[in-house]
C-alpha cells in the first residue's frame, strides 16, 4: 500500500493508504480528524473542504495520495493554540451563520479562502458566488453571507473586531 | 461598581451554546463515533422499481476479503423479525382501515422501489463491505412498474401489494357533502383549479448513518443513530421489529446535521445495524452515501388535487371542495397516513371564514420511495392550494386579490374560532401580518417597480399568501382516536444540583434548532440561572426519562411547556425548603428568577441556597420533604397551535430565458411569543429558503419505469446562495392562549408560507401571459415555453 507523509494543522503524519482512499478518508478514519463531513458523493455539497497549501479543496474528490507532501489544514487546526477563534469562526457564531452545524466546517474553510482570495473586498452578490461550491440546507445562506463580510473586515485589517450583528 | 449581567431570558438574542463545538469541527454525529472491532455494513439495494426476487446468491460476497457476514431478507425471517411499523392509522370512508401491507426490513421476495434494502454485507472497513455488496448477485424477474399514482389507479395497474385492491391505501373524506352541495347550488361563482404539490427529496446535509452495538456481558444493545426522535425509535424497533424490551435498549441521537422531517422515521438500516451486532456481537456502523439518501430516506409533498372553491356575489366564500390524490410511495412510513388527512384537510379553512369544506383523499401506494412529512407536512400543500385559488378567484371575480383575502379573513375578535375541518384556532391577528407585511414590502408601490424592471426588458411581478398552520400536534386523546399509535406529549426534567448550576434534560431533540440555548434561555428566565450554568440532554434514551421528539414544530411549545412544568415543581418544592430556612409561612415565599423572599420583608434565599439545603439536609424539614432538586413533568397539550402570518415576493423575470429570480422576500410571521429573536429569524430564513426550493427549483422526477432520474445533487438542484434573495423577517405576536409560554413554533412557517407567494408572483409577473395554473417549480424551460408559447400565439 502506498505511504503518504503530510502535515495537517501543524502535526506530520505518516500513513499507510490505498490508492483509492479520499483524503477526507485519511483525516476522518486514520486521524481521527471529524470536523472534516461527508455530505455527498458527487462534489457537489463542500462540507468537505480543507485547505492545501493555503488553497480550499474538496477533500472527497482528492486522494489521500495528492496529499502527499502537502500542509494541510483542517477545522480543528483553525484556532490558535490557546484557544482564540479565527474571525471567521467568531463570526459565524456572532452572525448565527449556522444551525445544525454539519456543512459549517467546509463552508468557513471556503470562506477563509474566498476572503483571502480577494483582498479589494466582496460585494453581497460576489460572497454568494463564491458560495457556490457549499450547500447549507438549514440556514438559507442569508446569515452565512453576513458572517462572511464581518470576518472580511478583521480579516483586511478594516476592524479589529467582529462588529455585532444588529439586534 | 457593579456589574449587569446581561438579560438573557425570553426575548433575549442569546448567541448560541452549541456554536463553539460546531465552529471548531468538534461535533459528534452519528459517523463520527467508531468502536473497537467495529464492522461495517453496506446495504445492496434494487436496481428495479418492481421486481420479484428469484434468488440471492452470497457465497461469492462472503469469500471476500474482511467480510464477517452477508445478510439477507430470508435470514431475517428466521428470526422471527417485525417490519417497519406505521404509527397511524386512517381508516376509509365507510369505517374500514386503511390497507398496510407489510414492509419488510430486508425485502424477501419482492422489491418495490428503486433503493429498497435487499441484502446487507458486513466487512471489517467500509470499502470492503461495498466490493462484496457489489458481489451478491440477485436473480430479478423485472415487473411492470406503476411509476406515477396515475398508472397506478389505471385499470390492470401492476399489483404492488398483494391483497391492496387498486393499490388505493386508503380512500378517506372530512366534511359534509350534501351541505357543501348545497352551498355550491347557491354560488354566484365558483373558481376550481388543478394542482400538483410536487414531490421533494429532504436533503439534510448529512446524510442517515446508524452504529449498532451489543453488550455481551448485559445483553443492552445500544443503536447510534440519525434521529429527531430516539424514544420513538427505541419503541417502534424494539417492540415491533427487534423484540427488545426497552430496559435492553439504548437509543442515542447526538448530534444530527439536520432533519426536515425525513429524521423521524423508523428506517430499515437501523434495525439491520442493531440486529447484526446482535448476531456478530461486534459494533456494525453504516453511513448512507448520499445516493442512497435519495433513494432511501422518505421523500415530502406529492400531491395531485382539484380545489374548487364557491363564492357569492361579493366574494365571500361559501363552501370549498378539495379532491387530493397523495402518494405513499411503495410502503407506508411511519407517519405517511396522517400527512395527506390530519395534517392537510384539516388545514383546508387556512386563515378564512369559509363556512362549509369538504375533502376527499385517496392515498396511493406507487413504485417509488416512501413519502413522509417534510419541513411543514401537510400544511404546505393546504397553503399552496388555498392561497393559489386565492389569486385565481380574485382575477376570474375582478376582486383585488388583497381585498378578496381581507374580506374572507377570520375576524380578530372571533378567537376561539371554529372551523368546519375541526380544529378549533385559538389566537391570532390576520389583518396585522397582512398590514405589516404589505407595508414592509412596500406593496402598494410596487407598480412603479414593475415599470422600472420593463424599462430593462425584465418581467416584475408580486405575490402574497397569507397562511395558517398548525404546530404541536395534541393532544394525545384526541390524535389517538384519529389514528395516532403514540402519545404526543413531551417530558422535561429539571434537575437543580448542589451547588446550584442545572441539567435540563428533554425528550425533544435538537438538530439545528438551537435548542441547548433556547432551553436554557427558559430556565434563566424562571430560575435565574445564567444561561452558562444550564445545561441541555437530549438525544439519549439512558438519560432522558422518555420522549416524543421534535418535529411539527412542537419542541418549544410542547417541550418546553413540560419545562416550564417541572420548572414550576421546582419552584413550588423552593418555596417550602426556603419556608423552613427562614422560620415563615410557605404563603409567605415569594419567588422571583432565582430569589425566594419572605414577602415584603428583605430576607432572602438565593436558589443556590435552597439547593445546598436540598441535597445537604441537616437544616431541612426532613419529615415532610425529600431531599433533593429535581422534578420531571409530562406535559400534553390542549390543542395544537395556530401559527399563521403573510409571506411577500417579488421576482424578475428574464423573458430571454426564463429564469426567475426572487428580488425580494418578506416574511411577516406570528409565532407567538418569541425566545431568541436571532433563532426564531433563521428559522424562518431556512424554511423560506426551502420554500423557494420548493417554488423554484427542486423537483424530484421519476422517469416511466421508476428510475430515480434526480438521484444526485447533480440532478436535482438544491438551493445555493446565489438563488436566494436576502429575506426580511418580522414577527407580530398573538400569544397562545393554552401553553405557559403563549409559543406557537417557527421551524416550519417558512416552508409553508412562501411557496405560494413566490407562484403568485410568477403568475402577476407573466399577467400578459394569460397563466392560470403554474406547477412547481417555476423553472427556466417552463417559463420560457409560457413567454414564447403566449407570444407565438399572439402572432398567430
Amino acid at each position: 500500500m502506498p505511504q503518504v507523509t503530510l502535515t495537517v494543522n501543524g502535526q506530520t503524519h505518516t500513513a499507510e493508504v490505498e490508492g483509492r482512499t479520499l483524503l477526507v478518508e485519511l483525516l476522518r478514519e486514520k486521524l481521527r480528524l471529524t470536523g472534516t463531513h461527508v455530505g455527498c458523493d458527487t462534489s457537489q455539497c463542500g462540507a468537505c473542504v480543507v485547505h492545501i497549501n493555503g488553497e480550499s479543496v474538496k477533500s472527497c474528490t482528492t486522494l489521500a495520495v495528492m496529499a502527499d507532501g502537502a500542509n494541510v489544514t483542517t477545522i480543528e487546526g483553525l484556532a490558535k493554540p490557546d484557544g482564540t477563534l479565527h474571525p471567521m469562526q467568531e463570526a459565524f457564531r456572532e452572525y448565527h451563520a449556522l444551525q445544525c452545524g454539519f456543512c459549517t466546517p467546509g463552508m468557513v474553510m471556503s470562506a477563509i479562502d474566498l476572503v483571502q482570495k480577494n483582498p479589494q473586498g466582496l460585494t453581497e452578490q460576489e460572497i454568494r458566488e463564491g458560495l457556490e461550491g457549499n450547500l447549507c440546507r438549514c440556514t438559507g445562506y442569508h446569515n452565512i453571507v453576513k458572517a462572511i463580510a464581518a470576518a472580511a473586515d478583521v480579516m483586511h485589517g478594516k476592524r479589529s473586531e467582529i462588529a455585532r450583528a444588529a439586534e | 461598581m457593579n456589574v449587569v449581567a446581561p438579560f438573557e431570558g425570553i426575548g433575549a438574542s442569546v448567541r448560541r451554546k452549541e456554536d463553539f463545538r460546531f465552529i471548531q469541527g468538534r461535533g459528534a454525529y452519528t459517523d463520527d463515533f467508531n468502536r473497537q472491532g467495529q464492522l461495517h455494513a453496506w446495504i445492496v439495494r434494487s436496481p428495479h422499481a418492481h421486481a420479484r426476487i428469484k434468488g440471492v446468491d452470497t457465497s461469492a460476497a462472503a469469500k471476500m476479503p474482511g467480510v464477517v457476514a452477508v445478510f439477507t431478507g430470508a435470514d431475517m425471517a428466521k428470526d422471527n423479525l417485525g417490519g417497519l411499523p406505521c404509527g397511524w392509522q386512517i381508516h376509509n370512508k365507510d369505517g374500514s382501515p386503511m390497507a398496510e401491507p407489510p414492509h419488510p426490513v430486508l425485502a424477501v421476495d419482492k422489491v418495490r422501489h428503486v433503493g429498497d434494502p435487499v441484502a446487507v454485507a458486513i466487512a471489517a472497513t467500509r470499502e470492503q463491505a461495498r466490493d462484496a455488496a457489489e458481489a451478491i448477485a440477485v436473480d430479478y424477474e423485472v415487473l411492470p412498474a406503476a411509476a406515477t399514482m396515475a398508472d397506478a389507479l389505471k385499470p390492470g395497474a401492476p399489483v404492488i401489494h398483494d391483497g391492496v385492491a387498486n393499490n388505493l391505501c386508503y380512500d378517506w373524506h372530512i366534511g359534509d357533502k350534501a351541505v357543501l352541495d348545497q352551498a355550491f347550488a347557491g354560488a354566484a361563482k365558483v373558481v376550481s383549479l388543478d394542482l400538483v404539490n410536487n414531490r421533494l427529496i429532504p436533503n439534510a446535509m448529512e446524510p442517515r448513518a446508524a452504529l449498532g452495538e451489543f453488550d455481551r456481558t448485559t445483553g443492552d444493545y445500544t443503536l447510534t443513530t440519525t434521529s429527531q426522535n430516539p424514544h420513538v425509535i427505541r419503541l417502534l424497533m424494539g417492540a415491533n421489529v427487534l423484540h427488545i424490551p426497552e430496559s435492553k435498549l439504548r437509543v442515542v441521537a447526538p448530534d444530527v446535521g439536520g432533519g426536515f422531517g425525513s429524521k423521524i422515521y423508523h428506517y430499515a438500516e437501523e434495525a439491520i445495524v442493531t440486529w447484526s451486532a446482535g448476531k456478530l456481537a461486534r459494533p456494525v456502523k453504516w453511513t448512507a452515501d448520499r445516493s442512497e439518501s435519495f433513494m432511501s430516506d422518505a421523500h415530502g409533498r406529492d400531491h395531485v388535487s382539484k380545489a374548487e372553491l364557491a363564492l357569492d356575489a361579493n366574494g365571500k366564500f361559501l363552501g370549498l371542495r378539495v379532491h387530493t390524490y397523495a402518494n405513499m410511495g411503495a410502503y407506508l412510513s411511519t407517519f405517511a397516513p396522517c400527512v395527506p388527512t390530519y395534517l392537510y384537510a384539516t388545514l383546508l379553512a387556512g386563515v378564512y371564514t369559509t363556512p362549509v369544506i369538504y375533502c376527499e383523499v385517496k392515498a396511493v401506494f406507487t413504485n417509488t420511495v416512501p413519502v413522509d412529512a417534510y419541513r411543514g407536512a401537510g400544511r404546505p400543500e393546504a397553503t399552496f392550494l388555498l392561497e393559489r385559488l386565492m389569486d385565481v378567484a380574485a382575477k376570474e371575480t375582478g376582486i383585488d386579490r388583497v381585498d378578496l383575502r381581507r374580506r374572507n379573513f377570520i375576524p380578530t375578535d372571533a378567537f376561539p374560532y371554529q372551523t368546519p375541518v375541526a380544529l378549533q384556532y385559538d389566537s391570532g391577528n390576520y389583518h396585522a401580518t397582512l398590514d405589516q407585511a404589505l407595508q414592509s414590502a412596500d406593496w402598494a408601490g410596487f407598480e412603479a417597480r414593475r415599470a422600472e424592471a420593463a424599462k430593462r426588458g425584465k418581467l416584475r411581478g408580486i405575490g402574497c399568501s397569507t397562511y395558517l398552520e398548525a404546530c404541536g400536534i395534541a393532544p394525545s386523546a384526541v390524535v389517538g382516536s384519529l389514528g395516532a399509535r403514540a402519545g404526543l406529549y413531551e417530558v422535561g426534567t429539571i434537575r437543580v444540583h448542589p451547588t446550584g448550576s442545572v441539567t435540563v434534560l428533554t425528550g425533544s431533540h435538537s438538530h439545528g434548532q438551537g435548542h441547548e440555548t433556547t432551553f436554557a434561555q427558559l430556565v434563566a428566565d424562571r430560575l435565574g440561572v445564567p444561561v452558562a450554568q444550564v445545561d441541555v440532554v437530549h438525544g439519549d434514551t439512558a438519560k432522558v426519562p422518555f420522549g416524543m421528539g421534535t418535529y411539527g414544530s412542537r419542541s418549544l411549545a410542547v417541550g418546553g411547556s413540560a419545562m416550564v412544568k417541572a420548572m414550576d415543581k421546582i419552584i413550588a418544592k423552593g418555596k417550602r425548603i426556603a419556608a423552613h430556612l427562614m422560620e415563615a409561612s410557605v404563603d409567605d415565599i415569594e419567588f422571583d428568577r432565582g430569589t425566594f423572599r419572605v414577602a415584603g420583608t428583605d430576607r432572602t434565599k438565593a436558589l443556590v441556597d435552597i439547593s445546598v439545603a436540598a441535597y445537604v439536609p441537616h437544616n431541612y424539614p426532613i419529615d415532610e420533604l425529600e431531599p433533593g432538586l429535581e422534578e420531571t413533568a409530562f406535559y400534553d397539550p390542549k390543542n395544537f397551535t395556530y401559527p399563521g402570518g403573510c409571506h411577500i415576493a417579488e421576482v424578475e423575470i428574464d423573458p430571454e430565458t426564463g429564469q426567475v429570480s426572487v428580488a425580494n422576500f418578506t416574511a411577516v410571521d406570528d409565532v407567538g411569543r418569541v425566545i431568541n429573536p436571532m433563532i426564531v429569524e433563521g428559522q424562518v430564513q431556512g424554511g423560506v429558503a426551502q420554500g423557494i426550493g420548493q417554488a423554484l427549483l427542486e423537483a424530484c422526477v421519476y422517469d416511466a419505469d421508476g428510475q430515480l432520474l434526480s438521484g444526485s445533487m447533480m440532478d436535482y438542484t438544491m438551493p445555493r446562495a446565489d438563488d436566494l434573495p436576502p429575506v426580511s423577517v418580522a414577527t407580530h405576536t398573538t400569544l397562545c392562549t393554552h401553553n405557559p409560554l403563549g409559543v406557537k413554533g417557527c421551524g416550519e412557517v417558512g416552508a409553508i408560507g412562501s411557496p405560494p407567494a413566490v407562484i403568485n408572483a410568477v403568475v402577476d409577473a407573466l399577467r400578459d401571459f394569460n397563466v392560470r395554473s403554474l406547477d412547481m417549480p417555476a423553472t427556466p424551460a417552463k417559463i420560457w415555453q409560457i413567454i414564447n408559447g403566449g407570444r407565438r400565439m399572439a402572432a398567430e
